[in-house]
C-alpha cells in the first residue's frame, strides 16, 4: 500500500457536530451518504439531526458546459477505439495526432464558452481546463506526435505560443496607438515576440522605432539583419540537423561579435535583444515577468542555446530551467511537477500526478486511453488484474454512471474493457431508475445488444409487474413475450381468465383475439386463446366446429384441470340444441372426462345440481346420437 | 452522405424536434424549430433559430448554427411535441401531463398556456403521455394508459375520452381525415378509430400476422389518405394501405434496433426519413415505375406546403403512389444515410422544406439546409 502522497481535504458536514456525535456512512457508485448516528462522543444517546447527507467528491458532472466535454469527447473516444488494428503504426501516427487535437479543441471550447458565462464569477473551472489542455498539448509534442530534434524545438515554441496569446493583445494596443514607439508597452511587445522567436513580427514592430530614430539607424538595420538571418529549421527540406547546426552556430557567432563590437551598446533594449539572441541566461531572467512561467523560460533558453535538442536531453533542462526560474522557496505547484515529469518522460508519472490533483477520471482516463493506442504505456499488470488504461476507463464511466443522463455514455465505455467492463456493466445497468416505457426499451435493447439476458428478463419482469399492477394485461404481456418469460405470461393468463369467471365476459379482446403466435409462449396462454376462439365460434354459430374445439381443448390436456368445470358448462348450451352436434364418441369422450373430474373428489367439493344436468344431458344427447348415426337414409 | 452536416451540443438529451410550420403561401425555408429534452431532472423545451434564409449563395458551415432563442422548464421528460400553430406547442409529458407552451414573439419567452396535468393516468400512479397529434384546435393524445383524449385548445375541459382504447400502451397516433385516427400499439397493432362514432371500439384493427412486434411511429402520406408507414421495434418499416385489409403493402429492413420517428416529406411525398435507435438517420427515395414521367402519371399531386394536406375534393381515387407499387427491389428505392458517422440514438427527426432537424441522445442537434429532395 503506497503512501498518501498529499493531505487529504476535510469536508464539513452543515449541521452537524463532531465533537458531538459520531457519524456514520455508507459508500455508493460515486458518492457517501452521512448520517448522524445515536452514539455520542461520551458514550450515551440523545436526539439529533434527522438529516442523511450526500457527499459528492465530483461536482464538475453536473455542470451544464462540461457536459458538452463528456459527450463530444465520447464521440471521439468511439472514433478512435474504431481504427483498425492492423494498419502499420506508421500510418495511424497521423490519425492519432489528429484526434489528439480534436480532444484539445473539445477542451478549448469548452474553456471559451465558460469564459463567456463565468466573467463575474471565480473561473477555476476554466483554469482548470487551461491547464488541462496545456499538459494534453505537452504530452501531444512529447508523446504523440514524438518529435525528433530540430522539430522539437519548433513544436514546443508553437505550444508556448498558444499558451501565451497575451501578447498579440498587448501588440494590437500598442500599434493602434498614436505613437507606438512611445508607448509604454512597446518594448515589452517586442521582447515579447523576441523571446517566442516570432521574428517577423519583432522587426515589423521595430521598425517603428527605427522611423523615429534616424540617426540610429545602422544600428537597427543591423539588428533587423540579425533578426532576419536567424536560421529556422526546416524540416521539411533536404537540410540536415547537423548543416542546420553549422548554420546556426555560424549565425550566433556572427551576432557575439556585434555585442562584443558594442554596436548596440548606446541602446540598452536592443542590447539587450542581442544578448537573448546569445541566449545570455542573466538577461532572460531578467524579463522574469514577460516569460511568466519556467517552460516559456525552457523554451526560450533551448531556442537561443540549443535548438537541436534531443527528446532525451529535454529533462537537463527542464529541471534546471525549473530551478533557475522559480523562486527556492516557493513550492512547486501539482501542475509545474506535472510538466516536468512530461519533460522526463515518465508517462505513469504524468498519469498519476493528473489522477491526484484533479476530481475526476476524465482526463486521465481519455488520454491514458489515446497513449495507450499509440502502443506507449508498457503493459503493467496492477494488483487487481487489469492494466491501467482498464482501471481509468472503467473508474471514469463508474463516475458517469451516477449521473441522471450521461450513463449512456458510460455504456459504451464499458464495451471497450475487455477484462471487467462487461461485469460493471451487469451491475450497473439494472440500477437505473425506470421511469418511462421508452426508457425501459433503451435499457433492455443496450442488454440485449451485449447478450445480457438475466438483465432482460430483469427488466422485462419489473415492467411487466408495473403494468399488472396497473391493470395493463396487454402492455404486461408484451414485456413477457420481449423476455420470453412463458411464466409470467402464464400468470397473466390467469387473471385474463380470472377476469372471465368472475365477470362472464373477456376484457381486451383486442388482445386475446390477436395474440398470433406469441400464443405459444405458454400452455396457459394457448389455452386462452382457443378458449376465446372458441366462443367466437360460437358466436357465429358455427357449432360442430366449436364443439370440436372444445373438446380438444380437454383431451388434449390445454385447459387447466380448475378450468374443465366450466368448459362442460360452456357444452351444456350445445347439448342442449335441436339438432345433435356431439356425435356418439364425441360425447362417450366428454362422459369421460366428467368422471375423470369428479372422481377422487369428496361430495361437498362438487356442485351437485350442475352435476347432474350434465350427465342428464350427455345421455340425452348420447341417444340422440346414436339414433342419429344408426340411422339409415332410405 | 451530407456535407456541412454540423452537431451542435447542447447538454440535454433531445427526446423530440420539430420545425415551426411556414405559412403556406410563402415560400421560404424554416427557420425556427422547437426541441424537448429527457432523462434530465430539469427538463426543457426550448426554441433555436438558425438564422436569416434570404442569403443566398452563401454556403457557410458555421451560419445556421442553431441559436437558442428561449427556453422553458418542463415537468417530466418530453415524449412528443407538436406545433399547433405559429405561436403555440403541445407536448405530452412522461408524468402524464399534456401542457401548451405559448411563444411570444415580442419578448422572445415561452410560457404555459394551458396545462392539463393528469390527462393520462394510473389509479394510483402516473402513466406518461406517449404521443399528440393537433389539427388545430383540435389536440388528440395517447398514452400508456391506454386511453385517447381529445382536447380543444382553449377549452378547460376535455372534449372526448376513449377509456380503455387499448389494453397495451399507445405509442403514436396520426390523422387519417378529420375525423379519424390511427393508433400504433406495443402489441403491434394499428387501429383506426372514428370520432363521429360513439363507442369504445375501434372502426378497424389491422396487424402483421407472424410475430407482433410493438410499433413505435407512424406517420400518414401527406397527399393519400390511405397510405400510412409505420416503424417498430425491429426496425422494419412498414407501408400500409389501409383500405385494403390486413397486409402491409410493402416490408423493408431499415434499422437495427427501434425505429423511434417516421415522416413523409410533406411536400415531397417519394421522400421519407426514419430515425433509430441505432444511431442512423435514413433517407428514402422511391421514384415510379414507369418510362412516362412522373409528372404525366397522376401519382403526384401538384406540391402543396401544408402540414395537415387533405385530399382536395374531387381529387382521384386511381391515383397511384409509388410507395405502393408492393415490390420494393432495388432499383426504385434508394436509401441514403444523413449522419455523418455513428451516433447515439437519434430519437427524433422533422423536415419542412429543404431543411432537416434531429436530435440525439448524444446531447447534439444535426440541422442540414440542403437536403436533395
Amino acid at each position: 500500500m503506497e503512501e498518501v502522497d498529499v493531505e487529504p481535504t476535510t469536508t464539513p458536514i452543515p449541521g452537524f457536530d463532531s465533537n458531538q456525535k459520531h457519524l456514520g456512512f455508507v459508500w455508493g457508485p460515486g458518492d457517501i451518504l452521512v448520517y448522524e448516528t445515536i452514539y455520542k462522543a461520551s458514550g450515551g444517546s440523545a436526539g439529533g439531526c434527522p438529516f442523511v447527507h450526500e457527499v459528492r467528491k465530483d461536482e464538475d458532472i453536473y455542470s451544464p458546459i462540461l457536459r458538452k466535454l463528456f459527450n463530444e469527447s465520447h464521440h471521439i473516444f468511439v472514433g478512435l477505439q474504431r481504427i483498425r488494428e492492423d494498419l502499420p503504426s506508421k500510418n495511424k501516427k497521423p490519425q492519432f495526432v489528429s484526434i489528439s487535437k480534436n480532444y484539445r479543441s473539445v477542451i478549448r471550447a469548452c474553456m471559451e464558452e465558460l469564459q463567456q458565462v463565468a466573467v463575474y464569477h471565480n473561473d477555476s473551472l476554466g483554469n482548470t481546463l487551461l491547464s488541462l489542455e496545456l499538459i494534453w498539448n505537452l504530452c501531444e509534442v512529447l508523446f504523440i506526435d514524438a518529435a525528433p530534434a530540430g522539430s522539437l524545438v519548433l513544436h514546443l515554441l508553437d505550444w508556448v505560443r498558444l499558451h501565451k496569446a497575451d501578447v498579440d493583445e498587448k501588440a494590437r494596443e500598442v500599434l493602434a496607438s498614436e505613437s507606438p514607439a512611445e508607448h509604454q508597452a512597446y518594448w515589452d511587445v517586442v521582447i515579447s515576440y523576441v523571446l517566442q522567436g516570432r521574428m517577423d513580427e519583432a522587426r515589423q514592430v521595430l521598425v517603428k522605432q527605427a522611423a523615429l530614430q534616424p540617426a540610429a539607424r545602422v544600428m537597427f538595420k543591423l539588428l533587423d539583419n540579425l533578426l532576419m538571418k536567424m536560421p529556422i529549421f526546416n524540416p521539411g527540406e533536404t537540410q540536415t540537423l547537423t548543416e542546420f547546426d553549422v548554420k546556426w552556430r555560424h549565425w550566433r557567432e556572427e551576432v557575439d561579435h556585434c555585442l562584443q563590437d558594442q554596436s548596440f551598446a548606446s541602446n540598452r533594449h536592443l542590447e539587450d535583444i542581442c544578448k537573448i539572441l546569445v541566449g545570455d541566461e542573466d538577461v532572460l531572467l531578467e524579463y522574469k515577468e514577460l516569460l511568466s512561467t519556467w517552460y516559456h523560460f525552457l523554451v526560450t533558453r533551448l531556442l537561443f542555446s540549443h535548438p537541436t535538442v534531443k527528446p532525451t536531453e529535454l529533462h537537463y533542462y527542464a529541471q534546471s530551467s525549473m530551478h533557475m526560474f522559480l523562486d527556492t522557496r516557493s513550492v512547486p505547484e501539482p501542475l509545474d511537477s506535472i510538466l516536468l515529469a512530461a519533460f522526463e518522460f515518465d508517462i505513469h508519472q504524468v498519469i498519476k500526478d493528473c489522477s491526484i490533483a484533479l476530481n475526476n477520471w476524465w482526463f486521465v482516463g481519455h488520454l491514458t486511453d489515446l497513449l495507450d493506442h499509440c502502443k506507449l504505456l508498457q503493459s503493467h499488470n496492477l494488483h487487481f488484474g487489469s492494466n491501467l488504461r482498464e482501471f481509468l476507463l472503467l473508474e471514469y464511466a463508474s463516475g458517469l454512471f451516477t449521473h441522471h443522463s450521461l450513463w449512456q455514455l458510460a455504456v459504451d465505455y464499458f464495451d471497450h474493457c475487455p477484462e471487467f467492463g462487461r461485469v460493471y456493466l451487469e451491475l450497473q445497468i439494472e440500477r437505473v431508475p425506470l421511469d418511462t416505457e421508452r426508457k425501459a426499451l433503451k435499457v433492455i435493447r443496450i442488454c440485449e445488444q451485449r447478450q445480457m439476458t438475466e438483465q432482460v428478463r430483469s427488466i422485462c419482469k419489473i415492467m411487466a409487474k408495473k403494468a399488472l399492477r396497473n391493470n395493463r394485461l396487454g402492455s404486461a404481456l408484451s414485456w413477457s413475450i420481449r423476455a420470453k418469460d412463458a411464466a409470467f405470461a402464464t400468470l397473466i393468463s390467469e387473471r385474463f381468465l380470472q377476469d372471465y369467471c368472475a365477470k362472464g365476459t373477456f376484457s381486451d379482446l383486442d388482445l386475446i383475439d390477436n395474440l398470433g403466435p406469441a400464443m405459444l409462449l405458454s400452455d396457459r396462454l394457448t389455452f386462452l386463446g382457443k378458449y376465446r376462439e372458441f366462443h367466437r365460434l360460437y358466436g357465429e354459430k358455427r357449432f360442430s366446429d366449436a364443439a370440436k374445439l372444445l373438446l380438444s381443448l380437454m383431451t388434449a390436456k390445454i385447459a387447466p384441470h380448475s378450468f374443465w368445470m366450466t368448459l362442460l358448462t360452456d357444452a351444456l348450451p350445445l347439448l342442449e340444441q335441436k339438432e345433435v352436434i356431439f356425435s356418439a364418441d364425441q360425447t362417450h369422450e366428454l362422459m369421460f372426462c366428467l368422471e375423470e373430474l369428479t372422481s377422487g373428489k369428496s361430495d361437498e367439493d362438487i356442485e351437485t345440481t350442475k352435476i347432474e344436468l350434465l350427465r342428464l344431458a350427455l345421455a340425452r344427447n348420447l341417444a340422440m346420437a346414436i339414433v342419429k348415426e344408426g340411422t339409415v337414409e332410405v | 452522405m451530407m456535407e456541412g452536416i454540423n452537431a451542435k451540443y447542447v447538454s440535454q438529451k433531445i427526446s423530440k424536434t420539430r420545425w415551426r410550420p411556414v405559412s403556406s403561401s410563402s415560400l421560404q425555408q424554416p427557420d425556427i424549430f422547437a426541441t424537448g429534452s429527457w432523462d434530465n431532472e430539469d427538463n426543457k423545451i426550448s426554441i433555436w433559430s438558425i438564422g436569416e434564409n434570404g442569403i443566398s449563395g452563401v454556403d457557410d458551415e458555421f451560419e445556421g448554427d442553431p441559436q437558442l432563442v428561449c427556453e422553458h422548464k418542463h415537468n417530466g421528460d418530453v415524449l412528443d411535441l407538436q406545433f399547433l400553430d405559429q405561436d403555440r406547442i403541445v407536448t405530452a409529458s412522461s408524468t402524464g401531463a399534456v401542457i401548451i407552451f405559448r411563444h411570444h414573439h415580442n419578448s422572445q419567452t415561452l410560457s404555459v398556456s394551458q396545462l392539463w396535468e393528469r390527462a393520462h393516468h394510473y389509479p394510483c400512479d402516473n402513466a406518461p403521455c406517449t404521443g399528440i397529434v393537433c389539427n388545430s384546435p383540435e389536440i388528440v393524445t395517447v398514452g400508456e394508459d391506454g386511453r385517447i383524449i381529445l382536447f380543444r385548445a382553449d377549452q378547460e375541459g376535455v372534449l372526448r375520452t376513449i377509456e380503455n382504447a387499448d389494453s397495451s400502451t399507445i405509442h403514436d397516433v396520426t390523422f387519417l381525415r378529420t375525423t379519424e385516427i390511427l393508433t400504433v400499439n406495443s402489441i403491434g397493432q394499428l387501429k383506426i378509430w372514428d370520432f363521429r362514432q360513439q363507442g369504445n371500439e375501434p372502426s378497424q384493427i389491422l396487424s402483421l400476422t407472424g410475430d407482433r412486434v410493438p410499433l413505435h411511429c407512424v406517420d400518414r402520406h401527406p397527399n393519400q389518405q390511405h397510405i400510412v408507414a409505420t416503424g417498430g421495434q425491429d426496425g422494419m418499416l412498414c407501408i400500409w394501405d389501409v383500405r385494403q385489409g390486413n397486409m402491409p403493402f410493402s416490408l423493408m429492413e431499415a434499422h437495427s434496433a427501434e425505429m423511434w420517428e417516421v415522416h413523409f416529406h410533406p411536400s415531397n411525398p417519394d421522400h421519407l426519413f426514419s430515425c433509430s435507435e441505432d444511431g442512423s438517420l435514413l433517407h428514402w427515395e422511391t421514384s415510379s415505375n414507369s418510362d412516362t414521367p412522373s409528372f404525366l402519371q397522376g401519382g403526384r399531386n401538384t406540391s402543396i406546403v401544408s402540414r395537415s394536406a387533405i385530399a382536395p375534393a374531387g381529387g382521384n381515387q386511381s391515383l397511384i403512389s409509388s410507395w405502393l407499387t408492393g415490390d420494393s427491389c432495388k432499383g426504385r428505392l434508394e436509401t441514403t444515410h444523413m449522419l455523418p458517422s455513428q451516433t447515439l440514438s437519434v430519437n427524433s427527426l422533422d423536415v419542412l422544406g429543404q431543411c432537416l432537424v434531429c436530435g440525439t441522445d448524444g446531447e447534439a442537434i444535426y440541422v442540414n439546409r440542403r437536403v436533395p429532395i
